[in-house]
């Protein structure tokens, strides 16, 4: 094994230590919420920001380190690599978690479920074994550090672990997280190709035939498919992400869903060699089911953090599409527009796990401001939380696809790689990624609907309880979190070249190619050579500042400024109340009007003669009723029939195990 | 030449800015004739405007600074849109940093802004008012995207100029491909720009309004920036429609006097049989139920769609 300047590397290592050091160092007084918060959590996002800075480094080097550790079993050292592609992936960890960090040092209270200390604990082990994963080079320490990982956030999850729903969620998520991880076990089984070696070197060097190769890419979409929350195997999620700990919930969805996608690019482009293009029709198919899927449930949902689950899992169709558009065009021969496809998908990723960790964060303010939730009963925290509205609105423009911002960018090279796909050798496919293009403008316009819903119905309008007048806008260190978040946002919106020349070493280690800059201005994003296609954000929003600017001057000059304030216009019958305003349930009835076959609709309507008239609404995901009650029936009736030989009784044990001895013996003598 | 082409960017822009209310002025005229009704003046729109920013602002008490931004960012919106559609000339220098995606993604902006306004003051209008608008825009929008990717496809680029050029250089007549889109996107143009089978401009009844209920609680210079931005986007969506079905007369290349001198009436005509054209169709169509949007919308949508299949399939 040879080892190249292993500076880097060893960096990284030692601040993933440094992160479990700082979580045991809650345990010193593991009731102290002042030494987690103010001392602990603001040192861990010290780390992260250092990680940052380390992988960034890497990254813009392009070289590859390797280090082995003699940690572990005697005979398996953990094999350790710091490329191109889990530089980025660390990247956007360490400056992700920066954010999340500052933030969750302010967040915390006292008497939330666990003590801050073992929180700390939890917390700082779930970052550390996310870096673990991303720097792992064999199959060992990548699944110890996978499953770290899913404990760590499973009891991250299950922190108020007094309230029964939040258990059921822990629960599933731990379910849902082992049937992925015993996807990858059998994954990794299939990669080694007959030559027991399990890392990844010998994986890359290992020849599978066509049908298992096959076999290991569907095993490894289902299995980082499990923790990514592609749909069907989504169903945690949406129960996961409401009942963490809102900067948990922005971790999770920003980071930890980012590993799946880092699992899969790893092996679907880098171990398993040269993907063949068919392989691509099953993310591709999938990530635009997803798409649609998540954005449709988002738009009806009343809790906030579900709704914002749910689009996460929309955001993660985003993300499979283009991993299956990367994977379509490189079977082809693509390289040029396979890096492409490849740079939107890494760029989406970037970008989400900025946006969704600041929105999580906004909801997380909210929550501790208002005590709430339910949609319904908040509203115009604009005037009581300037700061948390405000920020979170960049957040809300950026993943509602709107330029200037980030969340536009990679949806626009996304769109720019599907209008390459003419150039396609198979018939089929061309027809296909038309309809595909259309499924995903289609999501990007529903979230746009669904964004406005989210910030219309929190921070717009009058407050729909009186508690409200009471929120406050949130203490110093959230504010930071927040900010530094809103600022990655806007720089990922304004400079995508020079976001794009840092991704060029991950595409040129996957694809082999690069995407090339056809314009030589710095501030011009041209990506296709040959064809005058660009996009120059930066101009963009000068311009569109510049005519607001001159608007406002020539208003002012030429009239006057004026103004007075009156009540709002209640067509002369007085009594405008708060609940006149549309609730969230009222915002989503055309989503739900037009697509009623999507839901499981349970619905009360009140009778004419009522007294106290009640509509109440409660919409589910069919796919329970249809996929995971059967599934669990099936279970259950297979452990019953297995718990027939579970009598419980030491004789029979023993019998057996005499049984057995004897059947051996028998094989033994025939063969 | 570059000096010239930053003059037709300007001219571009003043024109859609002079242009735009005279454009609604002419339809309305249009309309009052089909419907034999004695004509409103044609600078009407203007006269209202002009007494609308001499207006006091009157802002609800409870509205945020968000309200009285979000007019300001519409307008700056649209006036940036009509500074990218090619309406006279091809060779526009802001042209480079925002294409026909990003074009879109602007009027979802717009309308994202209008819509967060309107349900900022908290009254029942202005919450259904942003909540039919977004039902609009959430099927309007990716008509549109598609239409306009059937055009791109056949040009090669997403940059309006360079598909005006294409299509203007080519051969006379539609490919099949964009006549699907074209239908789609006159569908999408009455719906984005509420007009009468999905919106009525003229109604008086708050239940049944979208445009005109979101922008309720607006008064005087707001008021004046936003229906000046209704103008604009009417004028933008024309002008769209001309740079991909009728790209004939827009100067090409590096514009001269000469080809300005062309340009200018060719886009007038252009826009008087728009105009008329819009005002026949408001004339003979009714206004539909607002469930029924939708599916007018999600014509336009499929019609689109199969424009990018006939496309892709005869491989035009």
């Amino acid at each position: 094994m040879i080892t190249i300047s292993p500076t880097l590397l060893t960096g990284c290592v030692a601040l993933l230590c440094g992160w479990v050091v700082v979580g045991l160092a809650g345990l010193l007084r593991p009731g102290s919420l002042r030494f987690a918060g103010r001392t602990l959590f603001p040192l861990g996002a010290l780390l992260g920001l250092a990680l940052g800075l380390l992988a960034g480094a890497s990254l813009l080097g392009g070289g590859t380190e390797r280090l082995i550790l003699p940690v572990g079993l005697p005979d398996l050292p953990m094999h350790l690599r710091l490329d191109p592609l889990s530089s980025l992936f660390l990247l956007l960890l360490g400056a992700s978690s920066f954010g999340i960090s500052v933030f969750a040092g302010g967040y915390f209270r006292q008497g939330e479920g666990a003590l801050p200390g073992l929180l700390c604990l939890q917390y700082h082990l779930f970052l550390a074994s996310m870096g673990a994963v991303l720097l792992a080079d064999d199959a060992y320490g990548f699944l110890v550090a996978w499953e770290v990982m899913a404990l760590s956030s499973y009891f991250l999850v299950t922190t108020q672990h007094r309230i029964p729903e939040i258990r059921r969620a822990g629960f599933i998520y731990l379910l849902m997280a082992h049937v992925g991880a015993i996807c990858l076990l059998l994954c990794f089984g299939v990669l080694q190709g007959g030559s027991w070696l399990f890392t990844f070197d010998a994986m890359r060097a290992a020849h599978l035939s066509p049908g298992w190769a096959a076999a290991a890419f569907l095993l490894a979409l289902l299995g980082f498919g499990a923790k990514a929350g592609l749909v069907p195997v989504h169903v945690w999620l949406p129960e996961a992400h409401p009942a963490a700990p809102s900067p948990v919930s922005a971790l999770m969805s920003g980071v930890m869903l980012k590993t799946a996608v880092y699992g899969m690019l790893r092996v679907g482009l880098d171990l398993l060699g040269r993907p063949v293009w068919w392989w691509g029709l099953a993310p591709l198919i999938l990530g635009l089911l997803t798409i649609f899927y998540g954005v449709l449930f988002a738009a009806v949902q009343t809790d906030m953090k579900r709704l914002l689950a749910y689009s996460s899992i929309e955001n993660i169709g985003i993300v499979f599409t283009g991993i299956g558009l990367t994977i379509v065009f490189e079977g082809s021969g693509l390289e040029t527009v396979a890096a492409l496809a490849l740079l939107a998908t890494l760029y989406h990723c970037l970008n989400h796990s900025f946006m969704k960790s600041l929105l999580f964060l906004g909801t997380g303010s909210v929550l501790h401001a208002t005590g709430e939730r339910n949609l319904g009963r908040l509203g115009g925290l604009i005037h009581r939380m300037p700061w948390v509205a405000w920020l979170t609105l960049i957040g809300t423009l950026a993943i509602a696809g709107l330029p200037p911002l980030n969340g536009f960018v990679s949806e626009w090279l996304l769109l720019q790689s599907f209008l390459f796909a003419d150039h396609l050798p198979h018939a089929f496919v061309n027809l296909l990624i038309p309809m595909g293009m259309a499924l995903v403008v289609l999501g990007a316009a529903l979230a746009g609907y669904v964004m406005v819903k989210f910030y219309g119905v929190i921070f717009l309008g009058q407050p729909r309880e009186a508690s409200l007048a009471q929120a406050h806008d949130c203490g110093w260190l959230e504010r930071i979190g927040l900010l530094w978040l809103a600022l990655g946002c806007v720089a990922l919106g304004l400079f995508p070249l020079q976001v794009i020349r840092v991704l060029g070493a991950v595409t040129g280690q996957l694809i082999g190619a690069t995407v090339p800059q056809a314009s030589s201005h710095w501030w011009l994003l041209a990506p296709v050579p040959g064809r005058p296609v660009s996009y120059g954000p930066l101009v963009f929003l000068t311009a569109t500042l510049a005519v607001v600017f001159l608007t406002v001057l020539a208003v002012r000059l030429t009239y006057h400024q004026r103004v007075r304030r009156a009540p709002a216009w209640d067509c002369g019958f007085g009594g405008l109340t708060p609940r006149m305003q549309d609730t969230a349930e009222g915002f989503g009835q055309p989503i739900r009007h037009l697509f009623q076959s999507f839901f499981e609709i349970e619905r009360e309507l009140p009778a004419p003669a009522d007294r106290a008239p009640r509509y109440r609404i409660a919409i589910r995901e069919r796919i329970w009723r249809l996929v995971y009650e059967p599934l669990s029936n099936a279970v259950e009736r297979l452990a019953n029939i297995a718990a027939r030989v579970q009598q419980g009784r030491i004789s029979v044990y023993l019998f057996y195990g005499f049984a057995t001895l004897i059947v051996l013996l028998a094989v033994a003598l025939m063969s | 030449m570059r000096a010239l082409d930053w003059i037709t960017q300007v001219l571009e822009v003043v024109a859609a800015l002079a242009a735009a209310p005279a454009f609604l002025g002419w339809l309305n005229q249009c309309r009052a004739w089909l419907q034999n009704r004695r004509a409103p003046s044609l600078w009407l729109p203007y006269r209202n405007l002009h007494k609308l920013f001499h207006k006091e602002a009157v802002i609800a008490d409870n509205a945020s600074s968000l309200f009285r931004i979000a007019p300001y960012v519409v307008f700056g919106a649209m006036v940036l849109a009509a500074g990218i559609i090619p309406s006279m000339g091809t060779r526009l220098p802001l042209v480079v940093s925002a294409d026909a995606i990003a074009l879109v993604g602007l009027f979802a902006a717009a309308r994202v802004f209008m819509s967060l306004a309107a349900m900022d003051v908290g009254t029942a209008f202005g919450t259904m008012g942003a909540r039919r608008e977004m039902m609009v825009g959430f099927l309007a929008e990716p008509a549109l995207l598609m239409v306009i990717f059937v055009a791109s496809l056949i040009s090669s680029s997403t940059a309006l100029p360079a598909i005006t050029e294409n299509l203007a250089s080519g051969r006379i007549g539609l490919s099949p491909g964009l006549a699907f889109s074209a239908v789609a996107f006159v569908l999408v143009l009455l719906a984005e720009n509420a007009r009468i089978p999905v919106d009525n401009p003229a109604t008086h009844l708050e239940l049944t309004m979208i445009h005109e209920a979101m922008v309720l609680e607006y008064s005087a210079r707001h008021l004046a920036l936003m229906e000046w931005a209704a103008q604009l986007k009417l004028f933008n969506y024309v002008c769209i429609g001309f740079a991909l079905f009728l790209p004939w007369g827009v100067a090409r290349g590096h514009i001269g006097p000469v080809g300005l001198l062309v340009a200018i009436p060719a886009l007038a005509v252009k826009l008087a049989a728009a105009g008329a054209g819009l005002a026949l169709i408001e004339t003979v169509s009714a206004k539909m139920r607002v469930m029924r949007i939708p599916e007018f919308l999600a014509t336009a949508f499929l019609f689109a769609v199969l424009g990018l299949l006939v496309h892709v399939l005869l491989g035009a």
